[in-house]
């Protein structure tokens, strides 16, 4: 599996926050992206998942992937964390995991629980998630990505509100992800801990610092 | 499929666990027909005539109250994102929403009609046909609203808009809902094709309705 971006150009409002980028991520690879706040990182994020259409250019898979698109085959994890304050952290999980879920064979109930484990959420799991700190509502959030399985994640920022050990537990989860043939594009300031990652910088031919702030509504 | 049942599982979760939507919702509905009588005075024979008109109008506008939450939470914490990622089509989940709407407001407060119709001196003999007319009806009031929803999502204050862009949509509901009434009271035959032409709204509501919230939610995504 392949990802190829050719050419992509994305606008926010009536500025040109991608111009003309073109790259390629391959199966078994950790793609960061790097660059100064406003330079685009989010949008490209938001761009692969489907969420924003490009001005022109265009994001295509090439591989075994069948009929599906992006959106279908990633894991998006952005700035909110998706988690429901009125719901304890196990059934935000297990909603997550049939809401989300393909043709898993393993039961809900046991990759919910395993995921909780991955996390250090196991002790938590009845607690209501709005009870829940920042870094614990995050890691719940980054759960996700365990309870469903597909090949693409897309990680805005991971790590914020994360401890030290957390961010080793996400590096970790990743390194395994890669290793099993998976595609991780991830936009940090920090380096992951990472083996062997690929960087992208973006940002770096034009100024980020006129124009609106990134992920700034248009 | 399993998706749909999960997140309208979910939902019906959250409204019972959160319950302000569905308390504000009958608050209200009780309020403005509690009132009515307070402003009209004590003219029975005049109550009974307007108490299915009052009855309907009253419940739209409470229905509308709840409206603007159908899709804010999941917005406001990132849930929505999340969900264009899944395998469901967007527009299944928005159905799964308005149904879990429909089922967590639209029915009680179909339910609570009658016990407010005794306020208004409505005929005990017209309570069956005013409910039957509801649980008709009510289904396009969330199915309807889900479009003002979405559209309204990031609009700050929105809740005014979502009202001007949403009350007239219910109109075919409104007037059904009432000739249908109007025909039981009178005991014409045209009740039922009445009823079956509101049905008819509502199911034609369930159709397309998902359809475009769908596309205004996408709109509010990117």
């Amino acid at each position: 599996m392949q990802l190829h971006a050719d050419n992509l150009t994305v606008e926010r409002g009536t500025r040109t926050v991608i111009a003309n980028l073109t790259f390629t991520a391959n199966a078994g690879e950790a793609l960061l992206l790097t660059g100064p706040n406003g330079a685009g990182k989010t949008t490209l994020i938001r761009t692969i998942a489907g969420f924003i259409a490009p001005l022109s250019g265009k994001i295509a898979l090439k591989g075994d992937v069948g009929d599906r698109n992006i959106s279908e085959l990633c894991h998006y994890v952005g700035h909110l964390t998706g988690v429901k304050a009125n719901l304890t952290a196990e059934q935000n999980l297990a909603f997550w995991a049939e809401y989300l879920g393909g043709k898993e064979s393993r039961a809900i109930a046991e990759r919910v629980d395993d995921a909780l484990d991955a996390f250090g959420l196991l002790a938590l799991a009845d607690y209501p998630a709005g009870l829940l700190s920042a870094g614990q509502k995050r890691r719940l959030g980054l759960a996700r990505l365990m309870v469903a399985e597909r090949p693409i994640w897309l990680l805005d920022e991971p790590t914020v509100s994360l401890d030290a050990a957390s961010t080793t537990l996400l590096a970790g989860l990743i390194q395994r992800h890669i290793a099993n043939q998976g595609l991780v594009i991830a936009a940090t300031h920090l380096p992951l801990g990472l083996e062997q990652p690929s960087y992208l910088c973006l940002g770096s031919a034009a100024p980020a610092t006129d124009g609106p702030r990134e992920g700034a509504a248009p | 499929m399993s998706g749909f049942l999960a997140l309208l599982r979910r939902d019906l979760m959250l409204a019972v666990r959160e319950g302000s939507a569905l308390g504000t919702a009958l608050g209200f509905y009780l309020m403005v027909v509690a009132m009515l009588p307070l402003g009209l005075g004590p003219d029975l024979k005049l109550l009974s005539r307007i108490a299915p008109g009052v009855l309907w109008i009253a419940l739209l506008l409470a229905a509308l109250l709840s409206l603007p939450r159908m899709f804010e939470a999941d917005h406001e914490d990132g849930s929505l994102e999340v969900m264009a990622t899944a395998p469901l089509p967007l527009e299944l989940a928005v159905a799964a929403k308005a149904l879990a709407h429909w089922i967590s407001t639209g029915i009680p407060l179909a339910l609570m009609a009658p016990i407010l119709g005794l306020m208004l001196n409505l005929e005990l003999a017209l309570t069956p046909a005013l409910v039957a007319t509801m649980l008709a009806g009510t289904p396009a009031v969330s199915f309807l609203g889900s479009i003002g929803a979405a559209l309204t999502l990031k609009a700050r204050r929105g809740g005014l808009l979502l009202a001007l862009l949403v009350l007239p949509l219910y109109v075919p509901t409104l007037i059904f809902g009432i000739s249908t009434i109007g025909f039981a009271s009178v005991g014409q035959d045209g009740f039922a094709a009445s009823l079956l032409v509101l049905m008819a709204v509502s199911v034609a509501s369930i159709a397309v309705a998902p359809v475009a919230a769908a596309a205004a939610l996408r709109l509010q995504v990117s």
